[in-house]
């Protein structure tokens, strides 16, 4: 694209244009490479995270999520609309280097771009261009005037964010028309001269342009020119510096956040990357009690939050009106650190995060459902650094009263409720479980080839029990050689460890593995999700473990199930995707495909459902505490089960039952919404006798029972 | 036998019922004695509650000094020491001024002390056979108090029925100048007043209670239903109030409001005795809880072996139901 | 300031049934969980708050044998200074009066400004605290529920009848006993259990404290528990058995003739 006037060639300013426009290049550089250096400089204190792994897999990663923009689409006009901007910057790139290289070398042309393929890419950005500007346009007015609501901030948190926001999408505004510009009056300058005239992209910013100014007398157009040129480059210059100050700064990082993210669902960080289980007594000091604390990709994060919202728009907890946003708690360790990491001054200390930046509210009310994790496009992580903060409280002995109980009970007697370890395995002794087969108790007299490890509400809890029973009589009525651990089986730990109380898990966990191996099973089975991802990712060498929802799919899919037709055709059922079954472990269908096995079953769906599923209020210790809510999340799911038109609750998690039951008593829907297990639906319809052959050999092959 | 002695609190010249409990059980130990009470203070109060002991006891020590205006159990102690013989039997009512002058007059009397005491057996030789409870009143122990060289014993308010025998006709003794001088190295300040809550508990004539088995904060709203459709108010248990689930004003028990209903409820509350100190006048006394060994319903009308949580609303409805206001 | 507490190992009334033995002559001790006095645990913390307010060390002592050092490690694990285990065969079968009596002699052994107990223990006797105060002739107050420190003496509030609070000024030294709910008591993790399990706790028999054998001791006791027993309810409740609807019923029938509905 060479001008009539090149703007490298103007001679009559202060120095030569080009010079200028060297330096301004060279010193934008060199300004950018500080600020990233020194915001760089809080990851060099943090602590280790080892993210540089299966390179090839994260590399899918990077293609998926970031140059796929595979979460965008979730919320359609926003994601459209970044789509679209982002797209338009990938392509736009090559020419805005071009157009900067040019100021200082007039006829340069990127490499591959000089030949026919050059036109082409001239037309495909004009376009680009446009609807970039276009996408600015929109998204201003979209912040002005409509105003969505995950965009705004609460007092508490401080000042509005849209002017920062209006500021950028007109920048980037800006630079679209300087470039849009500078071509258009190439262009005129040339067709003035009767020289070869670049093809503009019809009805594109760049054509507009042209015939606007194309009759203009030709000393305005240079000046158009080398003006939109000096505006393209200090702009450019300008956004890049001024992004790593905001939430812009994801432009950049938005590469290293997605290829470092976490691979796995469902698990957590160790107290420490680097220190084995065994070494940990010697660890000063546990969780994430002052910034530094932070991982290096944690404080990546930070840095990579773009405050689109859609994690606490997503979050239950701050749907209630509880003091958690997960948004806010990654924007304001993002403000920590720009104000003690300083670009310009040196760095300074800061005081401990729980009572400074965060209050201890903020931090117990999570569920940790992983919605936020689920929602962010920038796959930034929340579980982990919340139970990192957590761990830290606990350190300090800093526990809400409420805590302390259930966590003393779970010490002494290996449950919440401090209920007697001997009376564990007592709910299967009822008349009711006995029907379909004994329950063995895995005590060393007796084996089975599979566990069903009940855990702590199923095992205590009344009402739970009843979940107990359907699995263990349906367990019996597939054939499977079972048996439970009873008095042997504590508390499976998973809410321990999540609440940051690491030691207590550990002992909980290696207690319970070495009842697991001892009672020599191949497989486990569980119906409660919590167990279920527990002893799927927080426990090692343990045999694989299925939820009771993946062998009844299996079981239904080979033929060896049968149902009766539903009695009472009013019911209508609705599934509620348990969080720790469905969104940490994607177990979607096999529930729903053993429901719509049963004949006449009405099944509707929920609004948010799947991964998106609204979280009942959460499970284990989170029943114990006492937070600060508007509403119950429970309540809230409840009334968006009445929304789909359903009278009937189906979940698959003890803790979802039992939120849900309380909530529709609290919502005052008795009556009209009711709630039932997977497993007492399934027991309630299964026919008796298909597999009972198996039992019967079963039986007689038993030591004891 | 050694002589019975009762020490009577009064407040601003006020005696309470624990007075004839006193009297009562110092019968047990010896039925034909009359006990003597003693009673300290100052002025005008002291003589009111020296006059209506009259009717109870014999003989009515008053212990007069300014010093025991208000009655500050260092100095009170320091009294008694001064005025009691040796080897006295001195009742107190096991409450907060008796656990707070108790064990350190029992050791300043060189004699024995026996707290909380419910039952008196009697006598055998020089052992008192008394009954106490253990662990929040589960177990109950029969112990034996070597009142060789005498015995405070306190006695748990209630748990005597005041006798109605022939009044004592007593007559008032002052034995005030047998008191040196009183050493102050704790010094009474004020009384901070609990602060009135929006529902004053001891106006209701029904009440619905809750103890620790409502289980969370949330499920209180169970027991407000209920309270509402009955026209009752709800109160609670000391646990309750300590998990800040309810505010101090609507504590029943020792260390809050004494109540004299009717009709009362007790829902989840295991019948700990300084919940039950506070439940006068043998109101009608349903209670609900999960657990069938609580100590509640050794005190209760009817039982029901049940959860609240689930209970509660059945009985809310049956309530609306009769009073003809929809089910909700 | 120095401050004591005296601590005691009690089976946790919350998680454990209390039942008799089959022999009748004591409570079902086998399945039982113990765990620090919860009184005694409130005024640990509250010590440790005073300390870290005016400074100073914080001593827990428990009187008792081997089992008993597992909750003055957990008060270690809380944060106090010090524990002392006091030991001997001659101390047990001892009364409150026998306990008190060791108190005060492993107290003569030190300096401390400030004494705490727990307002009453499992066996809801409420006595250790005062006597020990008249023992060492120390100023007294129960059922304390706050407590302030001003030069060289404190204030303090009781608990009294109504929910009312008894604000006194008393002189150091002194012996308090300390009301739950006066503070929050911090958490204890098995870590912080952990990183004490190998502190060594001395322990201190008759000898060391100078205790007058003949004082404490079953023998010397003037108080003693003859058995446990369930009493036979002279009055029992009238339990219903219907079902949940049955017996709501009922409830509102007995309500309204006892003129409960207004």
């Amino acid at each position: 694209m060479v001008g009539i006037y090149p703007p490298s060639q103007v001679t009559d300013w202060l120095v030569p244009s080009r010079s200028l426009f060297l330096t301004i290049h060279v010193l934008g550089v060199a300004c950018f490479l500080y600020i990233v250096a020194k915001r760089l400089v809080p990851l060099t204190r943090a602590e280790r995270d080892p993210r540089f792994d299966r390179p090839l897999i994260r590399l899918g990663r990077v293609l998926k999520f970031w140059l796929g923009q595979w979460k965008h689409p979730r919320y359609k006009f926003a994601g459209t609309i970044h789509i679209l901007v982002f797209a338009g910057f990938i392509l736009l790139a090559a020419r805005a280097f071009t157009v900067l290289i040019v100021g200082v070398s007039e006829n340069f042309v990127m490499p591959g771009l000089s030949g026919r393929a050059g036109p082409i890419y001239d037309i495909v950005t004009d376009y680009a261009a446009t609807i970039v500007f276009l996408c600015m346009v929109v998204a201003a007015i979209r912040r002005l005037v409509f105003k969505p609501a995950r965009y705004a901030v609460p007092a508490k948190y401080g000042k509005s964010h849209t002017p920062d926001a209006v500021f950028l999408l007109g920048l980037i505004a800006i630079l679209m028309v300087a470039d849009s510009l500078f071509a258009a009056s190439n262009a005129a300058g040339h067709a003035q001269r009767g020289q070869p005239v670049e093809t503009l992209a019809t009805l594109s910013l760049p054509w507009m342009l042209k015939i606007v100014i194309g009759s203009m007398p030709l000393a305005t157009l240079w000046g158009l020119n080398v003006g939109a040129y000096l505006v393209h480059e200090v702009t450019f210059y300008f956004l890049l510096c001024y992004r790593p100050f905001g939430i812009q700064f994801h432009v950049e990082t938005s590469l290293f956040s997605v290829y470092f993210s976490k691979l796995e669902r469902g698990t957590l960080k160790p107290v420490r990357w680097g220190v084995r289980d065994e070494h940990l007594d010697q660890v000063k000091s546990f969780g994430v009690k002052t910034f530094e604390e932070f991982t290096w990709k944690h404080m990546l994060d930070f840095y990579s939050c773009a405050d689109c919202g859609r994690c606490a728009d997503n979050c239950p907890a701050n749907a209630v009106g509880r003091p958690l946003s997960p948004r806010f708690i990654t924007i304001k360790a993002r403000d920590y650190a720009f104000q003690h990491y300083p670009v310009f001054g040196k760095a300074n200390n800061g005081k401990p995060l729980v009572g400074n930046v965060y209050s201890e509210d903020e931090i117990w009310s999570c569920t940790t459902c992983g919605a936020c994790e689920e929602e962010c496009p920038l796959l930034v992580e929340y579980i982990d650094k919340i139970v990192d903060l957590r761990r830290g409280m606990i350190d300090d002995g800093n526990v809400p009263q409420s805590l302390q109980k259930p966590l003393k009970a779970l010490e002494s007697r290996g449950n919440p409720y401090g209920k007697m370890e001997k009376k564990r395995g007592d709910w299967a002794k009822s008349p009711e479980v006995q029907q379909s087969g004994k329950v063995k108790v895995l005590d060393g007299n007796n084996d089975a080839d599979t566990l069903y490890f009940v855990d702590s509400i199923t095992s205590y809890d009344d009402r739970m029990q009843s979940i107990g029973r359907a699995t263990a009589r349906i367990l019996g009525s597939l054939g499977k050689n079972f048996g439970i651990l009873g008095a042997s089986e504590k508390d499976s730990g998973h809410e321990v460890r999540r609440f940051g109380e690491e030691m207590l898990f550990m002992a909980l966990r290696n207690h319970n593995t070495e009842a697991i191996k001892a009672s020599g099973v191949q497989r486990i089975v569980t119906a409660d999700p919590h167990a279920y991802n527990a002893l799927k990712h927080d426990y090692k060498d343990v045999p694989p473990v299925e939820h009771i929802s993946e062998v009844l799919a299996r079981e239904v899919r080979a033929g060896n199930v049968r149902f009766n037709r539903v009695e009472d055709e009013a019911r209508v059922y609705a599934y509620h995707d348990p969080c720790y079954l469905g969104r940490h472990n994607q177990v979607y269908d096999d529930p729903r495909d053993v429901l719509d096995t049963i004949p006449g079953l009405k099944r509707v769906e929920m609004k948010r459902s799947r991964d998106r599923s609204f979280c009942c209020g959460g499970g284990g210790l989170m029943l114990f505490y006492e937070p600060k809510e508007e509403q119950r999340m429970g309540v809230v799911r409840v009334r968006m089960a009445a929304e789909a038109g359903a009278n009937v609750i189906v979940t698959a998690c003890p803790f979802c039952m039992v939120n849900i039951e309380d909530a529709i008593k609290v919502a005052g829907m008795e009556g009209k919404m009711s709630v039932m297990d997977l497993t007492e639906v399934v027991d309630q319809h299964m026919v008796r006798g298909v597999c009972d052959e198996k039992r019967e050999e079963l039986e007689t092959a038993t030591v004891g029972g | 036998m050694a002589r019975i002695f009762a020490y009577i609190v009064h407040r601003s010249g006020i005696v309470d019922d624990s007075a004839a409990e006193l009297a009562a059980a110092a019968r047990k130990i010896d039925a034909s004695a009359y006990p003597t009470a003693i009673v300290t203070g100052w002025g005008a109060d002291l003589d009111a509650a020296c006059s209506s002991l009259t009717p109870c006891f014999r003989e009515i020590w008053k212990i007069a000094n300014d010093a025991l205006a208000y009655s500050n159990a260092e100095f009170v102690r320091q009294a008694l020491v001064n005025v009691l013989p040796r080897n006295s039997i001195v009742l107190v009512s096991h409450d907060h001024f008796g656990i707070d002058l108790s064990p350190g007059l029992s050791i300043k009397l060189d004699s024995a002390f026996v707290s909380d005491v419910l039952a008196i057996d009697g006598v055998e030789g020089d052992s008192l056979e008394l009954v106490r409870q253990e662990f929040g009143g589960q177990v109950s122990t029969h112990v034996r108090c070597d009142m060789s060289s005498g015995a405070v014993v306190n006695v748990r308010p209630g748990a005597f029925k005041p006798e109605q025998s022939a009044p004592a006709a007593g007559v008032v003794v002052d034995k005030s100048s047998a008191v040196r001088a009183l050493v102050a190295r704790r010094r009474y300040l004020e009384t901070i007043v609990a602060e009135a809550g929006d529902v004053d508990i001891t106006k209701h004539s029904v009440l619905v209670s809750i103890g620790r088995g409502i289980q969370e904060k949330d499920n209180v709203s169970l027991a407000e239903e209920l309270a509402e459709a009955l026209g009752a108010a709800v109160s609670c248990s000391r646990p309750v109030v300590d998990a800040k689930w309810m505010e101090k004003s609507r504590q029943v028990g020792s260390s809050g409001k004494t109540v004299k209903p009717k009709v009362y409820l007790a829902c989840g509350i295991s019948g700990a005795f300084q919940h039950l100190a506070g439940i006068k006048g043998n109101p009608f006394l349903i209670a609900i809880n999960k657990n069938p060994k609580a100590p509640i319903f050794q005190v209760a009308d009817v039982g029901i072996v049940d959860d609240v949580l689930e209970f509660l609303p059945e009985l809310t409805n049956k309530v609306r139901e009769m009073r003809g206001v929809a089910a909700k | 300031m120095e401050i004591l507490v005296c601590a005691r190992r009690v089976p946790d009334t919350s998680e454990n049934e209390i039942e008799l033995n089959a022999a009748g002559n004591d409570i079902e001790r086998d399945e039982l969980v113990y765990s620090v006095n919860e009184p005694d645990n409130y005024a640990v913390e509250e010590a440790l708050q005073i300390r870290d307010r005016v400074g100073g060390n914080v001593t827990v002592v428990t009187i008792g044998g081997e089992d008993d050092e597992e909750i003055l490690r957990r008060e270690l694990a809380m944060g106090a200074n010090h524990a002392v285990l006091v030991s001997d065969d001659a101390f047990s079968g001892s009364d409150g009066r026998g306990i008190a009596t060791i108190l005060r002699d492993f107290v003569r052994k030190g300096h401390y400004g400030l004494i705490l107990t727990g307002v009453q223990a499992d066996d809801g006797a409420a006595q250790v605290g005062g006597m020990l105060a008249a023992m060492l002739d120390y100023p007294f107050a129960s059922l304390v529920n706050s407590i302030a420190v001003e030069d060289g003496k404190l204030k303090v509030s009781r608990e009294i009848e109504g929910g009312n609070r008894e604000i006194n000024e008393i002189d150091l030294p002194c012996v308090l006993s300390i009301q739950t709910g006066i503070n929050e008591p911090r958490y204890v993790g098995m870590r912080g259990i952990r990183q004490v399990a190998s502190v060594p706790i001395p322990t201190l028999g008759a000898a060391a404290l100078g205790v007058n054998q003949s004082a404490v001791g079953e023998a010397a006791a003037k108080v003693r528990r003859v058995d446990y027993f369930v009493p036979a309810l002279s009055k029992e409740a009238e339990m219903l058995h219907g079902s949940r609807e049955e017996n709501a019923s009922k409830v509102l029938e007995l309500v309204a003739a006892k003129g409960g509905l207004k």
